[in-house]
C-alpha cells in the first residue's frame, strides 16, 4: 500500500487491525451486494433503475470506520456503497430497492431516494450536486447545537462543475461548518469524461478557492483514505471547519445499468478492473498478516448469507397499499 | 359580565412580520432566520427583520452569501435535522436561482423518505408589480408551489393574517412558502390592529372579509383590498358582492369558497400573477367540477396580462389588475 504521494506507508500510521478488517467487510458486502442486484437484473429476476456503486467501495469504507451512529451522510443516486457504509440495514436496504412495503422509505422512495435516520443517513437525491447545501444545514443544527457531530456529503466529479456545489463550499468555510465534501472521482460524470467537462486536473484544487483544507487520495488505497479521512473527520469534529476530500477511483460498470458504455475506451476500463481495488485489499490483508485467508473467507460467506436473507426479505415482503400514495405528502393529509 | 378584549396595537404589514419572527424566536430556540442582508445594521432591504439580530444574536439571525441554493439548501439540512429555519429569499424572482432545493428537496423529502425525515422550515419572499423594478423583481410566482405537492403555500392580505399565518407557518411541521406583497408592507392604507403576543391562524381556512348575496369574489394577498374597496362602490348601486379572502392556497379552504358560490351563484376569481395557469385557473375548475348546474354565469378570472413585468408605468399599471378590471368582470356575471 502506498500513500497517494508515494511511498510506503509507516506501520504506525496504519489503522488497528479490527479497523483493517471492518473496512474490508465493508467492502465485500457492497461488492457483493452489488454482484448480486447486477446478475439478478440480468437475469430478469428484478427490474429497477440501478447505479453500480462497483469501484468505489474503499472510499465510503474507509469515512464509515470514522463515524459515530449519530454522524450524518448524504449521498446521491449511485449511493448503494455510502448506504452500507454508514450501517443502512440490507433488508431495508434491498426491500426498498425492490419497491416493497418493508423497504427504508416503506417503498415511496426508492433506489435514488434511501433514507434512514437511524443510521444517520439522511438524505439520497438524485439531483447532481444538490446534497451539498443540504449538507451544510445538517453542518449548522450541529454548530448551533454545540454538539460535535460530524456531517459528510458524498458526491461526483461531475458535480463539482454545478453551481450547488460552488455556493455550498463558500458557505461551508465562511461560516466553518463542521462538513466533509467527499468527491468520489469516478471519472466519468454521466457519459462525459471529466477531462473534456472539468477545467481542473485536481478537484481539490477547487477547495482552494473557498480557502478550504482539500486534498487528493487514492480511492482505491484503503489506508491511504483512511488516513486522510480522519483528519477531515476529526478537523470537523474539533470546529476547525470543512475539507473537500477528492478520492480518485473508477467506475466499472457505466452510467446506469444497460449503459452501453460506448464512451469509456475499453483499454481503459479492462485495465481499471484488472487493478480491482477490493481482492487486492483483500491480498494486502493476509500479505500483512493482518488477516488470514479464511478469516476473510469467514466475512465473505457472513456478508453473502446477510445478502441471500435481505434478497429473500425484500422478495417475501409485499408492495405498498395503493392507499399509501396520499400519505406523507404532508403531516396531515391536504387536498 | 365584560370579555377582556385581546390586546392589540395598530402597525403596517412589514411589523406584522416582524414581530411573528420576533414572538416565534422568543418561544422557541429552534427557530433561526437566514438570508441575504437581514441582519444589522439593514434589518433587510425592507427592514422587515429590522431589530432581530441585535435581540437574538448574529447566530440567530444569520446574514448570508447571496447565494440562493446554499440558503435554501441550508435550510433543508437544519430543518431535517430538528430547528425550523426561517429562510429569506429577497425577491420572489429569485426563487427560480434555487427551485431545486424547494421542489426537489423541501418539498418531496418527507413524501421520498416515507415520512421519516420532515423539513418544517419557511420561505419567506417579498413580490408584486407596482414599485417600478421591471421583469425580474416584480412577480408573483406562487402557482409554481402550488403545483409541487409537499409545500404549503401561504399569502396574507392583512397584518393581523401575516402575523398570525406566519407564526403558523413557522410551527408547522411541512415546508411553507409564505408570499408578502412589498405593496403591503409599509404602506399606511394597508395597516391595521394586530393582536398582542402569540396571535396564531390556522392554514387551510380562509376568511370571509366583506359577506354579500350576488357574487363571490375570491382572492388573496394585496387583490383582497382591491376587491373589498370594489365592493363598496357596487354597494351603492345595489350589488352586494361578498369577498372570501382564501389566506392559504395549499392548504386550500375549498368548503368556505363553494359554500359561498353555491349561495351567490357567482364567482370572480382575482389575483396579481398573470391569468394563465395562475391559482384562478384551478380554482375556477374546481368551482365549475362541484356547482356547474348552480352557476348564473361562467367564473370569471382576474389577473395579470400574460407577459413579463413592464418597467415603464404606463405599462405596469396595464399589466397589474386593477380595480377597473374587477368590476367590469363583476359586471359580466351580474346584471
Amino acid at each position: 500500500m502506498t500513500e497517494d504521494e508515494g511511498g510506503a506507508v509507516a506501520e504506525s500510521a496504519l489503522p488497528d487491525r479490527d479497523t483493517l478488517v471492518r473496512m474490508y467487510e465493508v467492502q465485500t458486502t457492497i461488492k457483493q451486494c452489488d454482484e448480486r442486484f447486477r446478475s439478478m437484473l440480468m437475469s430478469g429476476q428484478i427490474a429497477l433503475i440501478y447505479y453500480s456503486p462497483r469501484g468505489q467501495e474503499c472510499i465510503s469504507a474507509s469515512w464509515g470506520v470514522h463515524l459515530r451512529p449519530d454522524d450524518y451522510v448524504l449521498t446521491i443516486y449511485r449511493g448503494l456503497h455510502d448506504h452500507l457504509a454508514k450501517g443502512v440495514p440490507l433488508r431495508e436496504l434491498w426491500a426498498e430497492f425492490l419497491g416493497r412495503a418493508t423497504g427504508t422509505c416503506k417503498g415511496k422512495g426508492g433506489p435514488m431516494h434511501i433514507t434512514h435516520p437511524a443510521s444517520g443517513l439522511m438524505v439520497t437525491t438524485g439531483i447532481v450536486g444538490a446534497g451539498i447545501p443540504i449538507a451544510n444545514g445538517f453542518g449548522l443544527a450541529a454548530q448551533l447545537r454545540g454538539s460535535d457531530q460530524v456531517t459528510v456529503v458524498n458526491f461526483g466529479d461531475g458535480a463539482s462543475n454545478i453551481g450547488a456545489f460552488h455556493e455550498g463550499l463558500n458557505l461551508a468555510s465562511v461560516w466553518k461548518l463542521p462538513v466533509v465534501f467527499v468527491c468520489q472521482n469516478n471519472q466519468y460524470g454521466e457519459h462525459t469524461p471529466m477531462r473534456m467537462a472539468t477545467s481542473v486536473e485536481k478537484i481539490s484544487t477547487r477547495g482552494m478557492a473557498y480557502d478550504m483544507a482539500a486534498v487528493t487520495v487514492d480511492g482505491n488505497d484503503p489506508v491511504a483514505l483512511w488516513r486522510v479521512m480522519g483528519e477531515a473527520v476529526d478537523r470537523a469534529r474539533r470546529g476547525e471547519g470543512p475539507t473537500l476530500v477528492e478520492a480518485v477511483t473508477y467506475r466499472f460498470w457505466g452510467h446506469l445499468m444497460g449503459d452501453a458504455m460506448e464512451y469509456m475506451p475499453a483499454e481503459e476500463r479492462q485495465a481499471a478492473m484488472a487493478a480491482d481495488p477490493v481482492p487486492r485489499y483483500r491480498q494486502w490483508l493476509v500479505d500483512h498478516g493482518q488477516a488470514t485467508d479464511d478469516e476473510l473467507s469467514a466475512i465473505d460467506a457472513k456478508a453473502r448469507d446477510a445478502i441471500d436473507d435481505a434478497v429473500q426479505f425484500a422478495l417475501d415482503s409485499p408492495f405498498p397499499d395503493p392507499s399509501e400514495l396520499f400519505t406523507d405528502v404532508y403531516a396531515e393529509v391536504v387536498r | 359580565m365584560t370579555v377582556a378584549a385581546v390586546a392589540s396595537r395598530t402597525m403596517p404589514f412589514a411589523m406584522a412580520v416582524n414581530e411573528a419572527l420576533d414572538v416565534a424566536m422568543g418561544l422557541d430556540e429552534r427557530v433561526f432566520l437566514l438570508g441575504e442582508d437581514i441582519a444589522e445594521p439593514s434589518g433587510g432591504v425592507y427592514k422587515v427583520t429590522k431589530g432581530l439580530s441585535t435581540k437574538y444574536g448574529d447566530h440567530r439571525v444569520r446574514k448570508t452569501p447571496i447565494s440562493e441554493q446554499a440558503i435554501i439548501g441550508s435550510a433543508v439540512g437544519a430543518a431535517i435535522a430538528g430547528f425550523r429555519p426561517v429562510a429569506e429569499i429577497m425577491i420572489m424572482d429569485f426563487l427560480a436561482v434555487c427551485l431545486d432545493q424547494v421542489s426537489n428537496h423541501a418539498a418531496k423529502i418527507r413524501y421520498m423518505s416515507g415520512g421519516q425525515t420532515t423539513v418544517p422550515m419557511v420561505i419567506r419572499t417579498s413580490a408584486g408589480a407596482g414599485m417600478g423594478f421591471g421583469a425580474q423583481h416584480s412577480e408573483l410566482l406562487e402557482a409554481w408551489a402550488v403545483h409541487t405537492p409537499g409545500i404549503k403555500v401561504v399569502v396574507a392580505s392583512t397584518p393581523a393574517d401575516a402575523k398570525g399565518l406566519l407564526l403558523s407557518a413557522i410551527f408547522d411541521d411541512d415546508p411553507v412558502l409564505f408570499v408578502e406583497q412589498m405593496m403591503l408592507y409599509w404602506n399606511p392604507a394597508y395597516a391595521g390592529e394586530v393582536p398582542e403576543g402569540d396571535h396564531r391562524i390556522p392554514l387551510g381556512r380562509a376568511d370571509v372579509k366583506r359577506p354579500g348575496s350576488h357574487v363571490s369574489l375570491i382572492s388573496y394577498g394585496k387583490q383582497v383590498h382591491d376587491c373589498l374597496a370594489v365592493a363598496e362602490t357596487l354597494a351603492g348601486e345595489g350589488i352586494d358582492a361578498e369577498v372570501v379572502d382564501l389566506r392559504t392556497l395549499v392548504p386550500l379552504d375549498i368548503d368556505t369558497v363553494l359554500e359561498s358560490v353555491a349561495r351567490t351563484r357567482n364567482a370572480v376569481v382575482v389575483h396579481e400573477a398573470v391569468t394563465r395557469c395562475g391559482f384562478g385557473a384551478e380554482l375556477s375548475a374546481q368551482i365549475h367540477e362541484a356547482l356547474f348546474a348552480d352557476l348564473e354565469h361562467p367564473v370569471q378570472r382576474v389577473g395579470a396580462k400574460n407577459t413579463p413585468v413592464p418597467y415603464a408605468k404606463p405599462l405596469e399599471t396595464a399589466y397589474v389588475p386593477q380595480a377597473a378590471d374587477i368590476e367590469a368582470a363583476i359586471r359580466r356575471v351580474v346584471a
